[in-house]
C-alpha cells in the first residue's frame, strides 16, 4: 500500500517533487511531492503543521519554493505571484472566501476582466449570461443579480468556485472548505466537485475529516512533518492507516516526560460558555500535572484559555483559583491568583517586539520590581538576566530588541516573562509552534520539569504528539465543546483525531 | 520554583547594554533638539541684540509656558498612540469658567478649583468616549475641540472680563526674586519632574510604552489599557485647565477664544522632541527642549524683526523635517522587524 500510485499513461495535471520551503531556521515543508490526475479528486491529509498549506500556497503562487520540482502539464513552472498561478489554470477555493459584499454575484465572478463591447463598454448581458450558464453546469440555484452580502458561506464557495470555471480553471484547490458547511451544503459541495471531476478537472481537497475525504475522493497522499508520505488510492486504505500514517513516529522517545506525583487542584473551569465561541467548558488542573487541550484549529481552545485569563470575557460559568473564584476579565486578578498565559501568537499577544528582551521579560512583574514606586532599568536588568540565562535565550545584550530574535529565542523570553511571574498554573498555548527542533525539546523538557515542581499546567497544543508525549491527561475539543477526556493511557493518535473530528462520543 | 530551572548548564552571562553610553546618551533624538536648542541660543546670543536682556528671558517663559504645561500631558498621550486635540479648547473654556466664578463673586482659590474641576470633567468626557465607548480619539477630539470651545463662547460672547484680583495676576506675572525668571517656572519644573518620573520610572509608565507599542501584548501582560488612557486623557484636562488659568491671570483676561489653535503648537513642540506620532517612542526631556527650541528660535526671530509670517514658515518647516525625520525612521525600524515577520512566521497549516 505505500506503493506509488500507478502511473497510466495520462500526463499528471500538476507534479510537485521534494519541495523544500523554509522561513528562516523554521523548515515549513522538508519535502512536498504531490502529482493531481486530471478527472480526479485527490485528498490531501496531515495533522497540523504537516506542511499542506504551505504546499498549497506554493502551488497558488503565494510562496516560492527553495527546492524541488513543479511541474504544469509536463512544463516546470516557478510562479512569483498568485496571478500567474490564475493565469496558468490554478484556483484555489478558501474555508471563507473573500468576495465584495457590495457587488452582485456577476460582478463577482467577473471582478477585474470584465468582458468589454464597443468603447470599452461593460458588456453586462454578456456576463450574466455566462453566469447563468456555469450556474446550470454546476447546477446550482443562485441569482446571480443579488448582492453577495448575506449570502452563506457555501453560497460565496459557489460563486469562487463559478469564478475558476469561468476562468477554466484547470485544477482546482479546496482549502477545508467543509468546515464551515451545514450537511445539505457539503452534498451540494460534493455533487459539484464531482461535476468538475468529470469535466476532467483535477481537484485537490483538503481536509479533516475522514468520512468525506472517503466519500468524495478517489486518490489520498498523508503528510507529516511537512514531508510526504505516500500517496494510495482511496479504495485500497482505511482511516485506521492513514492516521498512522498522519502520526506515525515513536512519541515516547521524543518527550521524555518525568513521572510525578499529582497534588492538589488548582484550577477549576465550570460550565465556561460564550455564545458561539465555546460551551460548557468544564475541567480542572491539579499540581504537577499536565493537561493537553487537543483539537482542531478553530475548535475554541484558544478562546477558553483567553477567556480563563481574563483577556476576553465569558457570559456563565466559573473559573476558581485554589478554591477562590476569579473575576471575569481581568487579567491582572488572575495574574495576581497565579495564573500565567503563554498565548497562541508570540508576535502579536506575547511580546512588544519593539521593546527590549529586558523591558519583555519584567513587563508581567513591573509592579512587583518597583521600589516606592519607582522602577528603574537596572532592577528590570537584573531580573531579566536571571530569565535570560536559565532559558538561554541566545543573545548577548538585555537591550536587545525582541523582535530581532529567532523565534525559538523569541518563545523563551516570553516564557520567561511568565515564570517570572511565580505562576501556580501555567497556561501555554502552541507552546513550540514555529520554533526549530532543538529548542522545541528545551521547551518539552522545562514544562516536564516545572510540572515536576508542582505547577499546574495546561497546554494547548495542535501537535498530536506533542499533546500525548507530553500530557497527564488530554482534553478534546471540537467546534466549541470538549468532546473527550482521555487519560495518558486511553489517548492514541486515534482516539484523539476522532474526537477532534466526528460528532458523535469517541470509541474508547 | 526560584531555584535552576532547566538545569541550566554553563549560565550564559549577558550584558546590559550593545552600546557605550555616550553613544547611548548622544545618539538620539533628544539629543539632537537639546543641541539644536545649544545652537540656536549660542547663535542668537552671538548675533541678535537684546537677546541676552532679562525682559527677554521674562517674556520667552511667560510666552511658551501654557505650552510647556501642556506638552507634558500630550506627550504621554501620543506615547499611547492617541491624540488629545481638545486641550486649547479646554484652556478656552477654563479662562471663561474662571472669568465667570470670579464675576461671581467667587473667591480666588475657590474658583481655581472650580476651573480644574472643569478641566477634569472635560477630560474625562474625552476619556470616557475614548475608552469606554471605543471611538477613535482623533475623531473624539476634534468633536470635543469644537464643543469645549463653543460652550465657552456661548457663555461669555465675544466680551472679556478684566477685572481679576491683582494679587492673582501678579502671581502669574512676577518674577523669581533676583532673576528674570517667573514664578510658573516653579509649577513647570515640578510637573516636569512628576510626568517625567512618572513615564520613565514607574510600571505605569512602562505600560505607557507598552500600550504605544503593542496594544493587544500590553492587554496579555495585564495593563489596564483603557484605565491607563483614561488617566492620561484626565490628567491633559486637569493641567490644561492649569494652563487655562495661568493663560487668563498673565493677560489679565478671561476671553471665550483665548488660546485658540494653541493645541496644535504642543503637538508640533511634542513631535519636535521626539516623540513618535505612531506610540511607544519619545522622552520628557526632549519634549522640553522641543517647546524651548521653537519658543527661544521665535524670540530670537521677533527680535531680529523678522515678520510672524515668516517665522511661521520657519517653525513650520523645521517641524515637517522633524516629523518626516523621525516618521522615516520609525518606518525603516518596523519595516526591519516586519520584514522578519513575514519571513518567520509561517502561518500555520
Amino acid at each position: 500500500m505505500t506503493s506509488q500510485l500507478d502511473r497510466d499513461a495520462r500526463v499528471p495535471e500538476l507534479t510537485l517533487s521534494k519541495v523544500v520551503k523554509s522561513f528562516g531556521p523554521v523548515v515549513a515543508l522538508r519535502s512536498g511531492s504531490l502529482t493531481l490526475q486530471p478527472g480526479s479528486i485527490h485528498a490531501l491529509v496531515g495533522e497540523n503543521g504537516a506542511g499542506k498549506s504551505t504546499l498549497v500556497k506554493i502551488i497558488a503562487g503565494l510562496y516560492r519554493r527553495d527546492a524541488g520540482e513543479f511541474t504544469l502539464r509536463g512544463e516546470s513552472v516557478d510562479f512569483t505571484s498568485t496571478a500567474q498561478a490564475k493565469e496558468a489554470g490554478i484556483a484555489v477555493i478558501y474555508q471563507e472566501p473573500t468576495l465584495f459584499p457590495d457587488l452582485s454575484v456577476t460582478e463577482n465572478i467577473f471582478m477585474g476582466r470584465q468582458p468589454t463591447g464597443r468603447f470599452g463598454r461593460i458588456d453586462r448581458r454578456a456576463m450574466r449570461r455566462e453566469t447563468q450558464e456555469i450556474f446550470e453546469r454546476l447546477g446550482v440555484r443562485l441569482d446571480p443579480d443579488r448582492i453577495t452580502e448575506g449570502l452563506s458561506i457555501a453560497d460565496q464557495q459557489i460563486i469562487e468556485i463559478a469564478k475558476a470555471i469561468s476562468l477554466d480553471a484547470r485544477v482546482l484547490i479546496m482549502d477545508e472548505p467543509t468546515a464551515a458547511l451545514s450537511g445539505n451544503e457539503v452534498e451540494r459541495l460534493f455533487a459539484v466537485a464531482r461535476g468538475l471531476r468529470d469535466e476532467g478537472r483535477a481537484i485537490l481537497f483538503i481536509s479533516h475529516r475522514f468520512d468525506e475525504v472517503f466519500d468524495l475522493c478517489d486518490t489520498v497522499t498523508v503528510m507529516r512533518d511537512g514531508a510526504y508520505v505516500f500517496t494510495t488510492p482511496i479504495a485500497e486504505t482505511s482511516v485506521d492507516e492513514i492516521v498512522r500514517a498522519m502520526v506515525g513516529r515513536d512519541i515516547q522517545e521524543l518527550f521524555p516526560k518525568q513521572e510525578t506525583t499529582v497534588g492538589e487542584e488548582l484550577l477549576r473551569v465550570e460550565g465556561l460558555d460564550s455564545p458561539g465561541v465555546f460551551h460548557d467548558i468544564s475541567f480542572s488542573v491539579r499540581a504537577g500535572e499536565i493537561v493537553g487541550l487537543a483539537g482542531l484549529v478553530g475548535a475554541g481552545r484558544s478562546e477558553v484559555a483567553r477567556a480563563i485569563f481574563g483577556v476576553d470575557g465569558y457570559t456563565s460559568g466559573s473559573v476558581t483559583v485554589g478554591g477562590k473564584p476569579l473575576p471575569k476579565r481581568q487579567p491582572r486578578a488572575a495574574m495576581a491568583a497565579g495564573i500565567a498565559l503563554v498565548p497562541e501568537d508570540r508576535r502579536k499577544q506575547g511580546l512588544v517586539l519593539e521593546s527590549s528582551v529586558a523591558r519583555n521579560t519584567t513587563l508581567a512583574i513591573r509592579d512587583r520590581l518597583s521600589r516606592l514606586g519607582i522602577l528603574t532599568t537596572g532592577r528590570e536588568n537584573t531580573a531579566s538576566q536571571v530569565w535570560a540565562s536559565r532559558l538561554e535565550v541566545k543573545t548577548s545584550f538585555l537591550d536587545t530588541e525582541a523582535g530581532t530574535l529567532s523565534g525559538g529565542n523569541q518563545q523563551k523570553v516570553v516564557l520567561g516573562k511568565w515564570l517570572a511571574t511565580d505562576p501556580k498554573v501555567l497556561i501555554i498555548d502552541e507552546p513550540t509552534r514555529g520554533i526549530d527542533v532543538g529548542t522545541k525539546s528545551e521547551v518539552h523538557r522545562l514544562l516536564s520539569e516545572l510540572a515536576g515542581r508542582g505547577l499546574g499546567i495546561l497546554m494547548i497544543s495542535s501537535e498530536l504528539p506533542e499533546v500525548l508525549g507530553m500530557a497527564d491527561r488530554v482534553l478534546v475539543m471540537r467546534e466549541g465543546r470538549i468532546t473527550a477526556e482521555l487519560t495518558r493511557d486511553e489517548a492514541t493518535p486515534e482516539s484523539v483525531m476522532f474526537a477532534a473530528t466526528h460528532e458523535q462520543e469517541p470509541a474508547r | 520554583m526560584t531555584d535552576t530551572i532547566a538545569a541550566a548548564p554553563a549560565a550564559r552571562s549577558y550584558q546590559p547594554h550593545q552600546r557605550p553610553l555616550w553613544q547611548r546618551i548622544l545618539l538620539t533624538r533628544e539629543s539632537a533638539v537639546i543641541a539644536a536648542l545649544l545652537i540656536v541660543i549660542a547663535v542668537s546670543l552671538a548675533t541678535v541684540r537684546n537677546f541676552d536682556s532679562p525682559l527677554t528671558v521674562t517674556y520667552l517663559v511667560l510666552d511658551i509656558a501654557p505650552i510647556l504645561l501642556i506638552a507634558l500631558p500630550m506627550a504621554l498621550i501620543i506615547v499611547t498612540e492617541e491624540i488629545d486635540l481638545s486641550v486649547a479648547s479646554i484652556v478656552g473654556l477654563a479662562s471663561v469658567t474662571l472669568g465667570l466664578a470670579v464675576q461671581a463673586g467667587v473667591p480666588m482659590p475657590a474658583a481655581i478649583l472650580l476651573t480644574l474641576t472643569v478641566g477634569l470633567v472635560a477630560g474625562a468626557l474625552n476619556g470616557f468616549l475614548i475608552t469606554v465607548v471605543g471611538l477613535p480619539s482623533l475623531a473624539v477630539t476634534i468633536g470635543t475641540l469644537a464643543l469645549f470651545r463653543g460652550i465657552a463662547v456661548g457663555l461669555l460672547g465675544t466680551t472679556a472680563i478684566t477685572d481679576f484680583p491683582e494679587f492673582w495676576t501678579d502671581l502669574a506675572r512676577d518674577r523669581i526674586e533676583g532673576t528674570p525668571i517667573p514664578l510658573i517656572a516653579i509649577p513647570i519644573v515640578l510637573l516636569f519632574v512628576i510626568f517625567s518620573l512618572v513615564l520613565h520610572f514607574t510600571p505605569f509608565g512602562r505600560g505607557i510604552y507598552a500600550i504605544g507599542l503593542n496594544k493587544e501584548a500590553a492587554h496579555f501582560s495585564g495593563v489596564h489599557v483603557g484605565r491607563t488612557k483614561f488617566t492620561l486623557f484626565v490628567l491633559s484636562g486637569v493641567v490644561s485647565a492649569f494652563a487655562g488659568i495661568f493663560f487668563t491671570l498673565n493677560y489679565g483676561s478671561a476671553r471665550g477664544d483665548n488660546a485658540t489653535g494653541l493645541e496644535l503648537s504642543v503637538i508640533a513642540a511634542v513631535l519636535l522632541g521626539g516623540v513618535s506620532i505612531f506610540g511607544g517612542r519619545g522622552a520628557l526631556h526632549g519634549v522640553f527642549a522641543g517647546v524651548l527650541l521653537i519658543g527661544v528660535l521665535g524670540s530670537a526671530l521677533r527680535l531680529s524683526n523678522v515678520s510672524s509670517d515668516i517665522i511661521n514658515v520657519i517653525t513650520g518647516v523645521l517641524l515637517v523635517l522633524s516629523v518626516v525625520g523621525s516618521s522615516l525612521l520609525a518606518l525603516a525600524r518596523r519595516a526591519r522587524i516586519g520584514a522578519r515577520k513575514k519571513d518567520a512566521t509561517p502561518t500555520a497549516p
